[in-house]
């Protein structure tokens, strides 16, 4: 054997293969059987998408780095489970582009935020988190609720979304800009429009207490509060998985 | 630096800088109203003063064929003292997120100043400003010395040095800016990566372009681990960055995976940025420096095979281990957890590998602080790798995962094995790099290495205690069966942990700003009169001349 290494050691290309064929195995065995063995994700037919506000505020979301100190993975533990709420499937963050299951708790898990506080807790943590806890070391983000949500480029987001496997409809790509100024103003014809194409159960308010405008701080928190309710799966006492 | 370069490399020089700057100009356009703008700004005046430089020295006279009889060493220079650059910036923001978290308001009120946002300036900032750069500039002086070969030409290693520190202003500066794919360890966004892989490709030629020149009949073991490390790097990111942007205006992009095969595909990724970019890149360099610094031939070739072919092969299964008890399917997860504590051979074969070379030398390791931090760095690699693969086993993990315990162990690897050894590998080059006899002064070697074994020390002690008390706390359970501690009650028992913890920041901090100022004064003093290494030159490419090789 180290003879052998002893003539490949003297062959460049011949040690450049070597390399790459050895170090692409475990990936390929543990990576390509994800997207082929069908039991990996449970099926959820009643699984919604998220909303274009809900994207919006996805993407603030992963803008502030709130990933680094929070994890979107309840395990299979049952601490986490009582602490929580149900343990993660892998179903709940297929729309997940991408996932945000996280690697450090520095604040608590959000699998399971959404409705569990007031949107009224909501905007007042988040414009300074020790106004409602006091040993809270997680930084104000005040400025989000006197910044106005870009909205005008919504459809593209969608429609790139749609690209990587999300079903977006071309009425939802065309409408994504009003349906985001919808879902944060309830008494105007464009909140319709919002449960018509995304469901009756979701949620339609003024998420900052204003209704008149949109801002970052709406979309953060219509984020926050449809996390772990896209689809009820984790709920049902055996989860099914898919056959 | 461009009195080095041939006249036909300035004029491809200049080609070069302006296709980038009109690069630029196209960024800065599409993107108007997107941090990608600001981005295209930062390409465009990359490119114009590039440009400038270029033309300044255009009409210099050009360099004679006798640079053929010498290495090439100005990129090597110049990504050492980047290196230094990088590593002061990127501790002083680690330092600073870790007084954050003991005091939530020393973010003076602005956007960019949140912990969110300068998390990965500090992670980026040392494994890739720091370590990216100290590996780029170790490999060309390494690949040289060890093939006997001069690098293929001038240009090329200035176009991947200085590449990649634009990637890296690119990430840094976009991070502040809110602009990540969230990915840990492969935040830059879509257009940055593209830009990365056009440089990685081009130090993957230099590298294969030098190899195939060698005058040596066989590729020293440095080379087998720089190489693995241009390789799967390559692969990890090409595969992970896999995105479709919003439109070629935004910065923003979707990737390609979602859910469960993006956890797995980033952890994939992340945990093989570890294997190859911090271990692999950093085995190369510590298999040239520490036998030439001690004075020893490597204890074991055999030793050295097994345990690169063992890091090869196995680490690319461990990434599932960051994904213990989670939606991943628990086959996948037995798998990585199986094949990290496998890992522990090939690990502790290198680590021992290292140790048992300074046999004969240890009174060298009493009296040389750069010898020291090379073994330091070997002690704590092993150290971190058995710490990993315990780390890695499901029951263990289900207490330590999301805790400061595996803050501590990164911190371990990358305090301890990453910039111990390249604090070493930086000591013994800057006299060879500059002519010197030796540094500036050895006393602040000697405080270095104490100001950074004490930090180290003290910040993974700190981060031990309070990840394995938060991991408890959490699954405490009193005596009417109910769980014992709110989670906000076990973040103010971290309190006096973060303090400790950005106490040992802070001296390692200080200790790189002693290095800092020691390199400074070593290039600044005057040059010796003669250089000492005669025997430091490649070994003549004119024709008719070939160098021995030996039958068989």
């Amino acid at each position: 054997m180290f003879n052998l290494h002893y003539q490949l050691e003297r062959k460049t290309i011949g040690f450049l293969l070597a390399i790459i064929g050895v170090a692409s195995i475990g990936g390929a065995v543990e990576i390509i059987p994800l997207f082929t063995i069908h039991q990996t994700v449970e099926d959820a037919p009643n699984m919604r998408v998220y909303t274009p506000l809900e994207i919006a505020g996805r993407n603030i979301y992963i803008r502030e780095g709130c990933y680094a100190c929070h994890s979107q993975m309840i395990r299979t533990l049952r601490d986490e489970v009582e602490r929580y709420g149900p343990y993660s499937l892998a179903v709940e963050s297929k729309y997940d582009h991408p996932m945000l299951w996280g690697s450090k708790r520095t604040g608590p898990d959000l699998a399971r935020m959404g409705n569990k506080y007031s949107d009224e807790w909501h905007v007042r943590h988040l414009n300074n988190p020790r106004d409602v806890v006091p040993e809270s070391v997680m930084p104000h983000y005040s400025w989000l609720g006197r910044t106005e949500l870009r909205s005008d480029d919504l459809g593209a987001h969608l429609a790139a979304l749609r690209k990587v496997g999300v079903p977006y409809t071309d009425d939802m790509i065309a409408n994504a800009r009003w349906d985001a100024y919808g879902q944060a103003a309830p008494d105007t014809p464009y909140a319709e429009g919002v449960t018509k194409r995304y469901g009756e159960a979701t949620n339609v308010r003024a998420f900052d207490g204003k209704p008149g405008e949109l801002t970052e701080l709406d979309a953060l928190v219509a984020y926050l509060q449809i996390l772990g309710k896209l689809t009820d799966a984790a709920h049902k006492p055996v989860a099914a998985a898919g056959g | 630096m461009i009195a080095q370069l041939t006249k036909n490399e300035r004029q491809i020089a200049l080609i070069i800088l302006l296709v980038l700057s009109v690069c630029g100009l196209a960024m800065a356009a599409a993107g108007s109203g997107d941090p990608l703008g600001i981005h295209g700004a930062i390409v465009l005046l990359a490119g114009i003063l590039g440009a400038f430089g270029v033309i300044s020295g255009y009409y210099d006279p050009e360099p004679g064929d006798d640079r053929l009889d010498r290495y090439f060493d100005d990129p090597s220079r110049m990504g050492i003292i980047l290196a230094m650059v990088w590593v002061v910036a990127a501790l002083f923001v680690g330092d600073w997120i870790a007084w954050q978290l003991a005091y939530p308001d020393l973010t003076f009120d602005a956007a960019w100043s949140s912990f969110g946002r300068l998390r990965p300036v500090h992670t980026s900032g040392v494994i890739f400003g720091f370590g990216g750069n100290a590996l780029i500039a170790t490999s060309f002086y390494v690949l040289q010395r060890t093939s006997r070969a001069r690098l293929p030409d001038q240009l090329s290693p200035w176009f991947v040095l200085l590449g990649y520190n634009l990637f890296c202003v690119i990430a840094a500066t976009g991070y502040l800016m809110g602009v990540t794919q969230s990915k840990e360890y492969a935040e830059p966004e879509w257009y940055a990566d593209i830009w990365l892989v056009i440089v990685w490709v081009t130090y993957f030629i230099i590298y294969l372009r030098t190899l195939v020149r060698r005058k040596e009949p066989h590729i020293y073991v440095s080379n087998w681990y720089y190489m693995a490390f241009i390789l799967v790097v390559a692969i990890l990111h090409i595969v992970n960055n896999l995105a479709v942007p919003v439109s070629l205006g935004h910065a923003k992009s979707y990737s390609a995976f979602s859910g469960v095969q993006d956890a797995m595909t980033q952890w994939w990724y992340g945990h093989n940025a570890v294997a190859f970019f911090l271990t692999a890149g950093f085995l190369g360099m510590m298999y040239y420096y520490l036998p030439v610094r001690a004075g020893r031939p490597i204890f074991s070739y055999r030793l050295s095979i097994i345990s690169f072919w063992g890091i090869t092969f196995m680490y690319m299964w461990a990434g599932s281990h960051h994904l213990h008890y989670t939606a991943l399917p628990q086959w996948v997860q037995t798998l990585g957890m199986t094949f990290s504590i496998m890992l522990l051979v090939p690990s502790w074969a290198s680590a021992g590998n290292a140790l048992l070379t300074l046999n004969g030398a240890w009174h060298k390791v009493r009296d040389d602080a750069t010898l020291r931090f090379m073994m330091v760095a070997a002690v704590f690699y092993g150290i971190v790798t058995f710490e990993g693969s315990f780390m890695a086993i499901r029951s263990v993990n289900s207490l330590s995962h999301y805790t400061d315990w595996t803050v501590g162990h990164v911190h371990v690897g990358a305090l301890g094995w990453v910039a111990m050894i390249t604090f070493g590998a930086i000591y013994a080059s800057v006299p060879w790099l500059w002519k010197r006899e030796r540094m500036y002064s050895g006393r602040l070697v000697e405080v270095h290495f104490w100001l950074a074994l004490a930090g180290t020390v003290i910040y993974v002690f700190a981060m031990w205690n309070s990840g394995i008390i938060q991991g408890l706390m959490w699954r405490t359970y009193n005596e009417s069966g109910t769980l014992a501690y709110s989670f906000v009650e076990t973040v103010v028992a971290m309190h006096p942990y973060y303090i400790a913890r950005a106490i040992g920041g802070l001296l390692f901090l200080i200790g790189a700003l002693v290095g800092s100022y020691n390199i400074w004064m070593t290039i600044r003093t005057a040059d010796q009169p003669a250089d000492q290494r005669l025997a430091d030159r490649p070994v003549p490419a004119l024709a008719g001349v070939t160098a021995p090789q030996p039958a068989g």
